[in-house]
């Protein structure tokens, strides 16, 4: 059985606020294989947006070992920890977080230039991802010249740019109509059939967790049950 | 540079607000480069002058006079090896344009000022007519005096014999510098000393100031101090000092110069690092989720902090650069539409050093705090907009 892309060996979080200790999770462990699109499901505050975030070298747990692509990422330094994210995860956030003054292609080629790749190759690059996601034509538009579905396909344009082995993806359609949302859903279920990402993603809406393979359930910051997706 | 466009995209992000600061950065720098440039001028004393001269003045004030009666005295010291002698006119062109204008002795003139070009038909023309007058070549460019124009020059202490303040010269001559430096100050006019001796209400007699031309540099003290006590305890002591001297102790009539200007701009840049630095960490605050997001992406801490201090640097060279330039455009008009007053003001390249030295620490002093605040957040906090 092939190494799975991400694996949680009984990981704990405490955040300190003040003199509050908050246990966020218990003693966690997981497999998620290579190539899977799994659902991340859960009240609030129930921990899956500090997985996610461990599980995307975000943040580091306070013990316990995090493994993605067969890295251990939880003892690397901020430095290190900031390379391997650039080459190794794409993020796709609520908000889209998009820059405002750059235009969609510029958006997109912002991992780039973390990389030594030439002017041109940055922009060929970019375009492919646009085209990718169906907005090569949008390429020179501002992100308020966008709708809220064409500026999160943008993001996932920018989050798939580098060829990164796994997307992490918080609320994607969070913010998004249905028919929107399933069409952002869609991208990302092509992205993991047809191009092999590994996908996890958080979301409170079970609609949207029919799009992965199979949901994982949180509460209290502890992994309460999984359950495969009808296909 | 491949960073570049993202900087030049995030300094123009709210448009209004980096227009108004660049705005304020120009009139600072231009306000810098034009008063240090004066200062410089103000406060070097006029460096290019040579040491082969002393300045014979009143010893009361150098507005005083000194007697006609001095001058074959003064050649009699050992050391000497001419004298002249220039009266201030107080001249007045048109309505109230102020000009460098002095009675003197063409002769001596020629003789103790070599650094005067002009063929020596116009130097024997001034000497010989009554009437005559050599202006500067920049001076007459600026009006498009040519010889044999008349000048009518207004004398704003010395009314002619019937009252009136107005004289009237012919120009024989114009007069180059010997050198670039020395181009730069020919903005004076020369009037015809025995003309004015005669023709000038108040008499005889006048002589202003002398200048001494020395046989040997490396007596200048010791010929200085024989002339002086040559006059001791007489109605009309003397002063004398090398022209450098002089030209520093003219000056500082005004003021100290150098400390007036540095106390300006020491209270503009102030109030700039101020400004600057409440639109940098604006501009900062505002983007933390931003920040947090090319972190995310994979920027490091290092490249966000420099992304800011980057911004930071831009802001303050683009409006020190412009200001600048402005300054430079200025003086160069300045000095090509008033000679009489800036024409002699030298260019000083250590200015612009200094100006770009100013750029850097004030995008430093701006830029760092919030770069560094932007280099340390935490990404999940700032995400979540803690």
């Amino acid at each position: 059985m092939s190494e799975p892309m991400v694996k949680v060996r009984d990981v704990t979080k405490v955040y300190t606020r003040g003199k509050e200790r908050l246990e966020v999770l218990h003693h966690i462990s997981l497999d998620i294989p290579k190539g899977d699109f799994v659902a991340l499901m859960g009240p609030s505050g129930s921990g899956k947006t500090t997985l996610l975030n461990l599980i995307g070298g975000l943040d580091q747990p306070s013990s316990g070992e995090v493994w993605v692509g067969g890295k251990r990422i939880d003892k690397l330094s901020s430095g290190e920890l900031s390379k391997w994210r650039a080459a190794n995860v794409g993020f796709v956030f609520q908000f889209y977080n998009l820059m405002p003054v750059l235009t969609a292609q510029k958006n997109v080629e912002l991992p780039l230039l973390l990389t030594n790749l030439s002017a041109a190759k940055r922009r060929q690059n970019a375009e492919t991802a646009l085209k990718l996601v169906g907005l090569a034509e949008r390429r020179n538009h501002k992100p308020k010249e966008l709708s809220g579905g064409q500026e999160q396909r943008v993001a996932i344009a920018r989050a798939i740019v580098s060829d990164p082995q796994i997307l992490v993806c918080d609320e994607p359609t969070g913010d998004l109509d249905r028919h929107t949302a399933d069409e952002v859903l869609s991208l990302l279920q092509t992205l993991n059939r047809e191009h092999g990402k590994t996908i996890v993603m958080v979301t409170h809406d079970p609609k949207a967790a029919e799009f992965a393979k199979y949901t994982l359930h949180l509460d209290k910051g502890t992994l309460a049950e999984q359950a495969a997706a009808a296909a | 540079m491949k960073f570049f466009a993202f900087v030049w995209s995030s300094l123009w992000r709210k448009k209004t607000r980096t227009l108004f600061t660049i705005l304020s950065l120009v009139s600072a720098f231009l306000l810098f480069g034009l008063l240090q440039t004066i200062g410089a001028f103000f406060t070097a004393g006029a460096d290019f002058v040579g040491a082969s001269r002393l300045i014979v003045q009143s010893r009361v004030s150098f507005t005083d006079s000194l007697p006609i009666r001095h001058m074959p005295l003064i050649e009699q010291v050992p050391g000497v090896r001419a004298v002249h002698h220039d009266q201030w006119f107080g001249g007045v062109h048109g309505e109230n344009t102020q000009m460098f204008t002095f009675a003197s002795n063409p002769r001596t003139l020629k003789t103790v000022y070599p650094e005067w070009v002009m063929p020596d038909e116009q130097w024997e023309a001034f000497a010989k007519t009554k009437t005559g007058a050599i202006v500067g070549r920049n001076l007459a460019n600026q009006y498009g005096w040519k010889v044999g124009d008349k000048l009518p020059i207004k004398s704003n202490i010395f009314p002619q014999k019937d009252g009136s303040m107005a004289w009237e010269f012919d120009i024989v001559g114009i007069y180059d510098g010997k050198d670039a430096t020395w181009q730069t100050q020919t903005i004076t006019v020369y009037v015809n000393y025995d003309y004015f001796s005669e023709a000038n209400q108040f008499g005889e007699g006048f002589a202003g100031v002398y200048a001494v031309l020395l046989d040997d540099v490396e007596r200048a003290n010791e010929v200085a101090q024989a002339i002086d006590a040559k006059f001791l305890n007489s109605p009309d002591e003397t002063k004398t000092q090398s022209e450098k001297d002089f030209n520093k102790g003219f000056f500082s009539q005004i003021g100290d110069i150098g400390l007036i200007v540095r106390l300006i701009l020491l209270a503009v840049f102030f109030t700039i690092v101020i400004l600057t630095g409440n639109t940098m960490a604006q501009a900062v605050r505002e983007r933390i989720p931003e920040m947090a997001v090319l972190k995310t992406i994979g920027f490091s801490n290092r490249t966000v902090t420099g992304l800011v201090l980057a911004e930071a640097l831009l802001l303050c060279f683009l409006g020190g650069l412009i200001g600048m330039g402005l300054a430079q455009v200025l003086m160069g008009g300045l000095a090509q539409n008033a000679p009489q007053f800036f024409g002699a003001i030298p260019r000083d390249p250590k200015i612009w050093v200094q100006a770009l030295v100013a750029m850097a620490v004030i995008a430093l002093v701006v830029g760092l705090p919030p770069a560094l605040r932007a280099g340390r957040l935490k990404i999940v906090d700032a995400l979540a907009e803690r």
